[in-house]
């Protein structure tokens, strides 16, 4: 069996036989292209993205659903998908950071007020970031600086990245900037 | 770290859950997993089975009965029930303890019903349940049940469920008119779990209470109702009392040291936000 990352190219695999777990066929819309593959039951979503679909822009944290480093789009929603067995996103529409541009389109207004206010130190944490208010943007309509902050408390920065985080959310929701005596 | 091996059945109705989990084996209902999947990823459980019940529409709805209650069906998201008009207006208590759980991210998959079969000693909403008097809906292979949330919590992650058994749907009666009400938690961090958290509904009549119901929840084995600070509050108006209250709660409650917080501090949070949920929920009565 094969299955398709969203670059197109074709990930041979051959599931031991032997795993207790049971496998399940899935079939999934990933960063709009359609994905079929066979999953084990214990396989996380996060995991499913990473190491089978070779989407490594979402990250793994904490795995107990604490860091937001994973979040992706579910049917549009932002959702841990360390806390998400890949079986569970069978039919579902997927959506990663990779999803947000393509190579060679130009940044999404988000990406791009995270570029401008360098919204990171490391950057482990980003695509997490950018999942949650990618989420936010799609159904939130338009928050106020306190559920924005609110918003952003779902994802952990460790190296103080925070004043430059909200700087970009607030950018890219059209906000004020947070006031120069607030600290991240 | 991730999961140990099991078998995994997404339900293809409620009756197919039912009869999955009267199979004999080891098994694990899920919905959104905000509560299971971190058990399964840190192999603090390792179930046989786990059956999916997210798919069942039939049991993925908020909604308001004949006789005026909220039902809330146990494939609902916590963030289907904030959205929901009605609860605001009818049971703000409920909007703001499911306000106070985990983060948007984690309310969009997370389920009330979830949650409440979990029973997590610091979790908000077993508390919530107690002291909204909800009842729960039950199903098993052999019969359908209900459980007032008052016998439903019997220790911690522990639950009046057999194995066999599913929670499907949680009742929130309207709470009696003119009840105030008031919610209040301490966590380190927004979005944690609680390290200490009082729910308070009281009715007042005639310048006194008339009915209180005041539940603890992270000082303890499970959330619980204070019944002898319930006593001390009725038939007075709450500034009287006070020291009265103040004194149940230190003969009543017995909680352990633990990473997150000393026992002494858990007294001494429980017994701040206690009174201050109490005056509360006094201003807010009708």
């Amino acid at each position: 069996m094969s299955f398709r990352g969203s670059e197109g190219q074709i990930h041979p695999t051959t599931p031991p036989l032997s795993e207790p777990s049971g496998w399940h066929d899935i079939s999934l819309t990933v960063n709009g292209e359609p994905v079929s593959a066979q999953v084990e039951s214990r396989l996380l979503l996060t995991d499913f993205l990473r190491h089978r679909l070779r989407l490594t822009g979402t990250h793994v944290g904490c795995e107990q659903g604490s860091c937001g480093a994973c979040s992706v789009l579910l049917d549009g929603v932002a959702v841990r998908s360390c806390l998400t067995l890949a079986v569970q996103a069978n039919g579902r529409d997927l959506r990663t950071v990779e999803g947000l541009a393509g190579p060679d389109e130009p940044l999404t207004a988000l990406q791009q007020a995270f570029h401008e206010q360098h919204g990171m130190q490391c950057g482990f944490c980003t695509p997490g970031f950018l999942m949650s208010l990618a989420g936010l943007a799609e159904h939130g309509g338009t928050p106020s600086s306190d559920e924005l902050d609110e918003h952003l408390a779902g994802n952990f920065c460790r190296c103080t990245g925070y004043v430059n985080i909200r700087k970009a959310a607030r950018q890219a929701f059209g906000l004020p900037g947070p006031e120069e005596a607030s600290r991240g | 770290m991730k999961p140990a091996p099991f078998d995994y059945v997404a339900a293809r109705s409620v009756e197919h859950a039912v009869e999955l989990l009267a199979g004999g084996t080891d098994a694990k209902v899920i919905a959104g997993g905000q509560s299971l999947m971190p058990v399964l990823n840190m192999r603090l459980g390792r179930p046989e089975l786990v059956v999916d019940i997210g798919r069942l529409d039939v049991l993925n709805h908020v909604r308001i009965s004949d006789s005026g209650a909220l039902l809330v069906g146990a494939t609902a998201t916590q963030a289907q029930v904030l959205a929901h008009p009605d609860v605001n207006r009818g049971w703000p208590l409920l909007a703001t303890a499911v306000a106070n759980i985990g983060h948007p991210q984690i309310r969009n998959r997370g389920t009330i019903c979830g949650s409440l079969a979990h029973n997590d000693p610091a979790a908000e909403l077993p508390a919530t349940a107690i002291v909204l008097d909800a009842t729960l809906r039950i199903q098993s292979s052999r019969r359908i049940r209900t459980v007032p949330a008052e016998q439903m919590f019997v220790g911690p992650f522990m639950t009046a469920l057999t194995p066999d058994e599913l929670l499907v749907e949680a009742e929130f009666p309207p709470p009696p008119a003119g009840a105030g009400w008031s919610f209040r938690e301490f966590a380190t961090r927004p979005g944690d779990f609680a390290t200490v958290g009082v729910a308070v509904q009281l009715v007042r009549r005639d310048g006194v209470v008339a009915d209180a119901r005041l539940v603890l929840f992270g000082v303890g084995g499970s959330a619980a109702r204070v019944h002898s600070a319930e006593e001390a509050l009725t038939g007075s108006s709450p500034s009287r009392v006070e020291d009265q209250v103040r004194a149940q709660l230190k003969a009543e409650l017995d909680p352990a040291d633990d990473v997150h917080a000393s026992a002494g501090l858990r007294r001494d949070l429980a017994e701040k936000l206690t009174i201050d949920a109490i005056a509360e929920a006094w201003a807010r009565c009708a």
